[in-house]
């Protein structure tokens, strides 16, 4: 294990996703300096950091949902498969169609069945699906956040009846229906029990086999348990990006160290 | 009610404050049952001579004393839905643009001056209506409209100013400003992760709107447009400046029509026997009734909203 010898970026395959010198402020004030960064295709990456270290905002620029929020902006460049994302032929409602994401508190629609909650993100956009699609593409994304089982004979019902665990499990099933090439997920299991979070663990590793996944936490056992790589982030800062395995056992940073060690956050 | 236990005696002080401030909150529904009373025993004589007949009875003839309700009730659901119909469409799009989509700058001052439209006089928006909005509508819109609908009913018949569509939309205008100020308070009540949620997946902010904010208020918002269909009812002088004040019941929006609340206003003065009286006291007492109802429905509704904002994501 110790003489894997992987590149610090996991450069040694095209990353599905860059981030170049980006940095995204509130304001003017900067909540993420500089950040550059690779995400490798079909693995998961995991976001670290204390709480206000500018990782939930860094996730926020990737799918470009950051530059919503009034007084907000980024500077810098995002790249998707070798694309820019920020660049002028780019349309964010295109983007974010492949680029899902899931929040901290479940959010299912509560005016909708769990059914159309699934089908919520194909019934956006311009292209039409049949009756028999959407129910095969609902099927098959509640087959894949592990949800279908549990539900299958409860699709009318409203979502709000579900455990949270099931419903942040719904919001996933939401955010892969459209089949993205990325999957965001901002600490997905903060607001469960650990039943619900184990559930959602073990579905982040069933996903990657799909999608190129990144998870933001603030639970390094979990950043530990899922991911292939790890960023630690410190007040806006990138402070060590590398393998999980090595971030966790010889980080390079006394910074890191100290934080995954429990010293401070 | 939890109240503490008396372990010591309590202060001369606190038991008078006490007993003032359940007076005071007691006058309240004791004034709203000395309403009822005085109208229905007004409006007895009417009431007994009449019976239900006088709900479905058109003719209103103060020479023979013969007295129904029925222009006036319709008056009132015509001019009232009328108003809705204008109103509401522009009142949603006034607390969507508010919420959704100005400017930050702009959405304060913008809410205060739509506000501002209900604290002008009725009387005021009256003399608009006979000053400016009657000559607007016989010099442009009506001949436009008949010559567009002139066919249907609705559009027939001359126009000769006053009438029941110059009073949908003074009306629509006056309640306006209550159904967009209740409509942006319900939207800003939905959490903003229900938006976020929607644009993540790819919606336009409008499909946003659409798919997430609009049904997650629904309730509230139809509470909204109850409470305006509330005001509109039982809007008096505006309308009964535009209206006509006449005791027909007619197909035609042109036509001159009257209003429950117009009725009473107007007659008053001229209401010499004792039936006639009672007929306009009875009037009294059913548009109290009807607002009662809808001003209830509505507080129902808006109610709902609240606490379900309050308790979180909770389904409504």
């Amino acid at each position: 294990m110790l003489a894997e010898h992987v590149s610090p970026a996991g450069a040694e395959i095209d990353p599905k996703l860059r981030t170049d010198g980006l940095w995204a402020y509130f304001n003017g004030t900067a909540a993420v300096k500089d950040i550059s960064l690779q995400f490798a295709p079909k693995r998961v990456t995991a976001i670290i950091g204390p709480s206000g270290c500018g990782k939930s905002t860094l996730l926020r620029c990737l799918n470009r949902l950051h530059e919503l929020v009034e007084g907000a902006s980024v500077s810098g460049e995002v790249y998707l498969d070798g694309r820019s994302i920020y660049g002028p032929d780019t349309d964010p409602v295109e983007l974010r169609r492949k680029i899902g994401m899931v929040f901290q508190r479940p959010t299912p629609f509560p005016t909708m069945t769990i059914y159309d909650n699934v089908a919520a993100g194909l019934k956006v956009g311009s292209r039409r699906y049949s009756r028999a699609e959407l129910d095969e593409l609902v099927e098959k994304a509640l087959r894949d956040a592990a949800l279908w089982d549990e539900v299958k004979d409860r699709l009318r019902d409203n979502p709000l009846r579900l455990s949270g665990g099931q419903q942040q499990r719904l919001c996933i099933a939401r955010a892969i229906a459209p089949r993205p090439d990325v999957l965001l997920l901002d600490e997905p299991t903060s607001s469960l029990d650990p039943a619900g979070t184990q559930a959602i663990e073990d579905l982040i590793q069933e996903l990657k086999r799909q999608y190129t996944v990144i998870v933001v936490t603030h639970n390094l056992q979990q950043a530990a348990r899922v991911s292939d790589y790890t960023a630690f982030l410190y007040l806006g800062e990138l402070v060590e990006f590398g393998p999980t395995a090595t971030i966790f056992t010889r980080p390079r940073s006394p910074r890191t160290e100290a934080y995954i060690t429990g010293r401070f956050g | 009610m939890a109240r503490y236990r008396r372990t010591r005696s309590v202060a001369l002080g606190d038991r008078v404050f006490h007993a003032a401030l359940w007076i005071c909150a007691a006058s309240i529904p004791l004034l709203l049952l000395a309403i009822v009373l005085e109208l229905a025993v007004t409006a007895w004589p009417a009431i007994t001579r009449f019976g239900w007949g006088f709900l479905v009875s058109t003719a209103w003839d103060p020479v023979t004393d013969t007295y129904g309700a029925l222009p006036m009730i319709v008056g009132t659901a015509v001019s009232s839905l009328l108003a809705l119909l204008i109103a509401v469409p522009l009142a949603l799009g006034v607390a969507i643009f508010l919420t959704e989509f100005a400017p930050l700058w702009m959405r304060e001052p913008i809410a205060r001056l739509v506000e501002l439209l209900a604290a002008i006089p009725s009387v005021v928006y009256g003399l608009w209506g006979i000053f400016v909005l009657i000559p607007l509508l016989r010099e442009y819109a009506v001949p436009l409209l008949q010559r567009a609908f002139g066919w249907t009913p609705l559009f027939a018949g001359t126009f000769y100013g006053n009438s029941m569509l110059a009073a949908g939309i003074i009306l629509a205008i006056m309640i306006l400003p209550y159904i967009s100020a209740v409509a942006r308070e319900v939207l800003l009540a939905v959490p903003n992760d229900q938006r976020e949620a929607a644009l993540a997946m790819g919606a336009t902010r409008w499909e946003a709107v659409w798919t997430a904010v609009l049904p997650y208020g629904k309730a509230g918002l139809m509470g909204a447009v109850v409470l305006g269909l509330g005001r509109a009812l039982g809007e008096t002088m505006a309308v009964t400046m535009v209206i006509g004040n006449r005791h027909e019941i007619g197909l035609s929006l042109l036509q001159p029509g009257y209003t429950m609340a117009a009725a009473i206003a107007n007659e008053f003065a001229e209401a010499v026997t004792e039936l006639h009286l009672a007929a306009l006291f009875e009037i009294g007492l059913i548009l109290f009734a009807i607002t009662v109802a809808v001003n209830a429905a509505a507080r129902l509704l808006v109610w709902r909203v609240a606490r379900a904002s309050a308790a979180g994501s909770r389904a409504l």
